[in-house]
């Protein structure tokens, strides 16, 4: 893709982050001065265990061109087991989008701990990326959160 | 009286097209609705009865009133645009034009409701009589004539060849738009025509419905019908989907709401349905609160509410989809029945 | 189901029940109701035939509220979803007498249609009587003979099986009447490519009507206040705007089925536009038995579903993206 087209489409990212780890990692990010796109938006919920599917295809709907979904390591959710279920939930969602024709790239989930800064600016810069490459969200869009 | 080939009305269409949409049954993924026409369309004449009726031609199913646009601190309202540009619709059926008549009655009453004005006044219609009527119709119930429909245009289907006769004026000038694919019916063609309309009545009399009585259905009924005991049986399995609202040709009921784009506000209206626990849900709550009374309310408004607000008319005309279209096999002839069984009791 | 009849009179008389769950005659051939019966001269009405399609599970939710024992009956893939809803003290058992009645197969109108079958006077062969091999359908239009086979309900062709999962006695023949894989559709469409799997669900979701019949049919959708029906939820349920709405209520009725549902096809029997909305139920039901193991909800009534349990191994949702 080109530089050009690159500077006319940017893309909205939105990630759910756990209070208890990816928040604090984000934090880390921030005061480490590691850098990631300023196109992601971050939105913090109690545990990653609370993300329901709707969430994700709300932040579609309005126009979110790809979404992203952070909590604690497996074995270690501030709610003990919060995240298992998270993982369970968030493996069948992608699935069934996937299943549905919506690219497989647009949804991801990663762990990142209070400590992982540098885990959490290199996933953004990463998951950016890979949306740059996709382009836009046409297939999960409302039309009527278009102009 | 004009006619044409069925393998011309491709042609047919096409014309129309070219100068106004055109919408009419369309078969997609297995199932027939009234669509826009595009080249390429499968136009499907054949299915007696679409899933929905014609109605979102004149009243769609979801249609946006006004748009608030915010612009940092500007804001601006822009007023959805009424129709103002013709268009046809094609292959309704007889019972589908009587029900834009219990419409009309509701929507160009003062206050006249001018969307729905809008795209009647610039809508033509094209209705088919029913080849071949069905065990779910019961349209003669409601004085409708399957073989005769009284729209703008009236056309026949008879061997392979469309018999086409203009009513209206619209109807007349739709014919002249198109009279370079028309050619002239004779006395023999008008002869098919009164022949195909025979049979259509001989049918429609073998029909199970046909002969269904509306005795004590009438406006001054409310008192008995609503108080009656038959209808805490009667909407027991009742599964409180919207199927029947929304297939029907009559129901009118709608629901505005707004929806936040996130930079703004569109105001729209969508079909609603008595069947559901919202309707007409106010801020102190709803005033219908269990299912039997919902049920109620919408077989009393087809039947008596109705009638008594519009010289007798019914607002029912027999297509019969909610027979083939109810989840529970629930539908309003059941419910006309019940009432002449249990007639006697109080 | 005369043998049904009157064995539902002697309960009744007996005490055991107060009242009868089934089905009562219709005004044509092919559509009985249910119907609740409380007194034996009314079971005269009572009927049970191949049209008999409706899973009367989900009406045990609010005959669990009344008063007395209802006796109700269900089909052996109506037991699943009993057996589930037990699960979720959605039912109580003790206010149930269940008889599971037999069942060769469920019948589905709309195939009739279909293979062009219109103006039906009577249909025979459907009374369970026989061994259920061919109707022959009178119409106003000449008379046609079908096998029952090509008549069926789709879930019917496959067909969990004849046993019954809870019962207190059974009453008829039941037959498998399993012709086909139950994941066969999921997997052709898996096998395309995410344009034409877009396709796909787009020109057939894009019949939905909003009627909400798929969710009201359905024995695990038994929350009390649905999230399609909350008026504070910022988009309404009703709205038939573009695209995108039905795609969300579709996913989201699904998902919050998945795992709980036991596919039995309540939702496409119902749905008005003859939408495949099993195919969703299904591929949820298909990941969960790829990534954690076989399940079949409501095969008993105490196991934990697979979203209400989890193990520390679990694949990762990135497993998706890296299936390709």
């Amino acid at each position: 893709m080109s530089i050009e087209a690159k500077e006319e489409f940017r893309p909205k990212i939105v990630a759910f982050c756990c209070n208890w780890c990816s928040y604090a990692g984000a934090d880390l990010a921030g005061s480490s001065r590691l850098s990631y796109p300023a196109d992601v938006k971050i939105i913090r919920v109690p545990c990653s265990c609370r993300v329901n599917p709707m969430f994700i295809l709300r932040a579609f709907e309005k126009g979110a061109d790809g979404v992203i979904m952070c909590g604690c390591h497996p074995g270690d959710c501030h709610y003990t087991t919060g995240n298992y279920y998270a993982r369970r939930r968030m493996t069948l969602l992608f699935s069934m989008l996937d299943f549905i024709g919506v690219e497989n790239g647009r949804t991801r989930v990663e762990w990142v701990s209070a400590a992982e800064g540098v885990k959490f600016s290199q996933t953004m810069n990463e998951f950016v990326e890979k949306i740059y490459s996709l382009g836009k969200n046409v297939r999960l869009e409302d039309l009527r959160c278009r102009n | 009286m004009y006619k044409i080939e069925k393998e011309n009305l491709e042609a047919l269409f096409r014309k129309i097209a070219e100068s106004q949409d055109l919408i009419l049954p369309i078969k997609k993924a297995g199932q027939t609705n009234f669509g826009l026409w595009n080249e390429g369309e499968e136009a499907d004449l054949d299915t007696l009865k679409t899933v929905k009726s014609g109605k979102d031609a004149f009243f769609p199913q979801s249609e946006t009133l006004y748009t608030c646009v915010r612009d940092g601190k500007k804001l601006t309202v822009e007023p959805e645009e009424l129709r103002s540009s013709p268009f046809v619709v094609f292959g309704m059926k007889a019972c589908d034009v009587k029900g834009m008549e219990v419409l009309d009655k509701v929507f160009l009453a003062d206050p006249i409701d001018t969307f729905y004005a809008a795209r009647r006044d610039h809508g033509t219609i094209v209705a088919m009589a029913c080849h071949e009527p069905e065990e779910s119709c019961f349209c003669k119930v409601f004085g409708t004539d399957a073989a005769d429909p009284a729209a703008d245009v009236a056309v026949w289907m008879v061997e392979g060849t469309l018999y086409w006769k203009a009513i209206s004026e619209k109807g007349q000038a739709l014919t002249e738009a198109v009279k370079d694919l028309l050619t002239d019916a004779d006395a023999s063609d008008e002869a098919k025509v009164s022949a195909e309309k025979e049979a259509i009545h001989n049918i429609v009399e073998q029909l199970p419905y046909t002969h269904l009585s509306l005795e004590g259905w009438d406006g001054n009924a409310t008192d008995e019908k609503f108080n009656s005991p038959v209808w805490e049986t009667l909407y027991k399995p009742c599964l409180a989907c919207g199927t029947c609202t929304f297939v029907c040709p009559t129901c009118q009921c709608y629901d505005i709401k707004d929806y936040d784009t996130g930079h703004g506000v569109k105001r729209y209206r969508c079909w609603d349905s008595c069947m559901y626990s919202d309707f007409t849900m106010m801020a102190h709550g709803n005033n219908r609160t269990s299912q039997m009374q919902r049920f109620r309310q919408r077989f009393m408004h087809k039947l008596v509410y109705f009638p008594a607000n519009n010289n007798g008319m019914y607002s029912c005309v027999g297509c019969g989809r909610c027979v083939e279209k109810c989840p529970s096999s629930l539908n309003i002839v059941k419910v006309i029945k019940a009432f002449e069984k249990h007639g006697g009791e109080k | 189901m005369q043998e049904l009849i009157t064995r539902a009179k002697e309960l009744l008389a007996d005490g055991t029940v107060v009242r009868v769950l089934g089905w009562k005659a219709g005004d044509l051939s092919y559509n009985p109701e249910a119907a609740y019966f409380e007194t034996a001269e009314s079971l005269d009405e009572f009927v049970y035939n191949g049209f008999c399609g409706q899973n009367l599970s989900k009406m045990m939710i609010e005959a669990s509220k009344l008063e007395g024992k209802t006796l109700v009956c269900l089909k052996p893939c109506d037991t699943y979803s009993f057996n589930q809803l037990i699960k979720e003290h959605r039912v109580d058992r003790e206010k149930a007498y269940i008889i599971g009645v037999g069942c060769k197969g469920k019948l589905n109108v709309e195939k009739l249609r279909e293979m062009g079958i219109k103006g039906i006077k009577s249909i025979s062969g459907a009374e369970l009587t026989d061994a259920c091999e061919e109707l022959h359908i009178s119409t106003i239009y000449g008379d046609k003979t079908v096998a029952y086979k090509e008549a069926m309900l789709e879930r019917c062709h496959v067909c969990k099986g004849k046993e019954h999962m809870i019962y207190d006695e059974i009453i008829g023949e039941s037959k498998d009447t399993k012709d086909a894989d139950r994941f066969a559709e999921v997997e052709k469409i898996e096998k395309m490519s995410p344009e034409e799997r877009f396709a796909f669900f787009q020109k057939e979701l894009s019949k939905c009507i909003r009627c909400n019949a798929c969710r009201n049919a359905c024995p695990a959708c038994s929350c009390r206040k649905c999230v399609f029906d909350s008026t504070k939820f910022d988009s309404a349920q009703k709205a038939n705007v573009d695209s995108f709405e039905e795609k969300m209520f579709h996913i989201i009725r699904a998902f919050h089925v998945a795992g709980r549902c036991t596919d039995c096809g309540e939702c496409s029997r119902v749905c008005p536009q003859g939408i495949p909305l099993h195919l969703f139920n299904r591929k949820f039901i298909k990941d969960i038995d790829t990534f954690y193991g076989e399940y079949q909800a409501g095969a008993d009534d105490q196991s934990k579903g697979p979203l209400t349990s989890f193990t520390f191994d679990d694949v990762e949702p990135g497993v998706v993206a890296e299936r390709g």
